[in-house]
């Protein structure tokens, strides 16, 4: 069963350490348990470890990385479609897969 | 008792480690090149400083096959205040020995005040001009004469001393990060630099700029109220350049390996600072006045030309980190990396094991293991204690056994006590 690390107690979401595929996924680290992924998530990338609702902070390192923008069901993948930076007001708009920015024709900003 | 440690660099007295001192890492000791400043080097280097990007080429010939003689220099015919004391910094450095200067002949910059300013450091250094000597192959020829004559006198003259981990300064760094850097590679290193710290050298990490979000996290570490108060001026500044700037440090990289916000990159980056207090803020080619952790600010500060990139490339901020007399520098990709350094060796290291093998012949560490559970963080920090010590000791780095030593400077403005008044004629 691929796996996914939970750095701290209170954190919301946990880092893949293997690709996996949609199904059961072994949350490791400050907590034990298994959690359904609905779709596929690539290693180094989060999956939600309960269900955030739109405009909750989204907890990693024990610390907020930032808030969610829609509502995150339990077991989803948690990226750039669904979590947005409090600070940095372009990375709601990049491009989920290759992280390129869509906001502007020229990649020159 | 001790033991030999077979070193394939050119030092050439080999490295005595204390066997009965092998299990305590801060006490271990080898032996390093006292400088007339007192610092000590773990490489005895002959430094080329190109005055101009016309000169570039002449300078690179003339390194080109030669042992223990690397690169350095300033492409801008104009000069750059800032620039110059990265240069002078590096020049200065105590992995460099001697230094020759060389310039085309009309540029800002003179190769002779470079020499002097070297000079003054108690190192020899000498310098020409291209336009006086020639074209390119007498210039390389008369060039190549001098770095011999150069390396022979530091080869013989320089003073080998013991040196142990309370000598060194180490910066660190993180590029291509992915999911892992934060969870492995940078917490490997934090728990290096708390042993580093506790054996009285000097830990200098960077990038300000990919702490933002953390404000509070940081001030909290400060060692007292001096340092708490440049802590806050120097987020405070990073913050608004990125907001100025519209770019913060996130590339498409970093999305594509699992990162989503620069507040969850800074946390990454943020974990190679270790758990010891915080001293205080330097800036480019400034030295920490007194052992344990510092951060290193290289955001540029107002300037009516508005020039400056804050973190342009990785290599720009490892020349930060060795303008700070790091005799080593580590480097975190969890991506992966080629990249090497010149003046002070570079330690690679990820966080990612496929990473590590995939990319094996220029990646030293592992810090993938910590995940596997293969090993404790704490068991990581020691052996990369080990490691860094054996480097050190003279054993060859990846990219120092792959040739790499990328460099890289450009035009900045930093309010900065001047080093010296400039290098003009």
């Amino acid at each position: 069963m691929p796996r996914a690390f939970q750095i701290q107690a209170e954190d919301n979401v946990a880092t893949l350490m293997d690709d996996a595929a949609a199904g059961p996924v072994e949350i490791i680290g400050a907590s034990k348990s298994t959690v359904n992924a609905p779709e596929k998530i690539a290693r180094g990338h989060k999956i939600a470890l309960r269900d955030i609702s739109a405009n909750e902070a989204v907890i990693k390192f024990g610390v907020r990385i930032g808030h969610a923008t829609q509502a995150v069901p339990r077991g989803a993948w948690v990226h750039l479609h669904n979590l947005t930076s409090d600070l940095d007001e372009r990375s709601g708009t990049l491009d989920l897969h290759s992280g390129a920015p869509t906001d502007t024709s020229s990649a020159y900003v | 008792m001790s033991e030999k440690i077979s070193s394939s660099s050119s030092r050439g007295n080999e490295a005595q480690i204390n066997q009965s001192l092998l299990t305590s890492t801060a006490t271990k000791s080898w032996n390093g090149y006292l400088r007339p400043d007192g610092r000590k080097g773990v490489r005895n280097l002959v430094l080329i400083v190109y005055t101009v990007e016309c000169a570039q080429h002449v300078a690179h010939a003339i390194a080109n096959g030669e042992e223990d003689t690397h690169v350095i220099g300033f492409p801008g015919c104009y000069d750059n205040a800032y620039a110059i004391r990265l240069m002078l910094a590096l020049a200065r450095h105590p992995n460099v020995g001697a230094v020759l200067s060389v310039g085309l002949g009309c540029e800002y910059t003179q190769p002779e005040k470079i020499a002097e300013a070297v000079r003054d450091s108690g190192r020899t250094a000498e310098w020409f001009f291209i336009q006086q000597s020639g074209g390119t192959r007498t210039s390389v020829a008369k060039g190549k004469e001098i770095v011999a004559r150069l390396r022979e006198q530091i080869r013989r003259d320089t003073p080998v001393v013991p040196m142990s981990l309370a000598d060194l300064t180490v910066g660190c760094e993180c590029g291509g990060s992915d999911g892992t850097s934060g969870l492995a590679g940078n917490p490997a290193v934090g728990a290096f630099f708390d042993l580093l710290v506790d054996a009285g050298g000097c830990a200098v990490f960077e990038e300000t700029v990919e702490m933002i979000g953390l404000r509070g996290h940081m001030l909290a570490r400060a060692a007292n109220a001096a340092a708490k108060d440049q802590l806050a001026a120097a987020y405070d500044k990073a913050e608004k350049y990125c907001r100025s700037v519209r770019q913060w440090s996130v590339s498409p990289g970093n999305f594509a390996g699992g990162l989503t916000t620069i507040e969850e990159k800074s946390l990454g980056a943020f974990a190679k600072s270790g758990a010891r207090p915080i001293q205080g803020v330097i800036r480019v080619a400034e030295q920490p006045p007194k052992p344990g952790l510092w951060i290193l600010d290289s955001v540029p500060d107002e300037h009516f030309m508005q020039f400056g990139y804050t973190n342009p490339n990785d290599t720009e901020g490892l020349m930060d980190l060795i303008s700070a007399g790091s005799q080593i520098v580590l480097f975190v990709t969890g991506r992966g990396s080629v990249i090497g350094s010149p003046v002070s060796p570079l330690i690679k290291i990820t966080g990612n094991s496929s990473t590590f093998h995939a990319m094996h012949e220029d990646m030293d560490f592992d810090a993938g293991r910590v995940l596997a559970g293969e090993l404790t963080l704490a068991e990581a920090g020691r052996d990369l204690a080990a490691l860094v010590t054996r480097v050190a000791a003279g054993e060859l780095s990846k990219p120092e056994q792959l040739g790499h030593r990328e460099y890289f400077v450009m035009y900045k403005h930093q309010e900065t006590p001047s080093l010296a008044a400039g290098c003009r004629a």
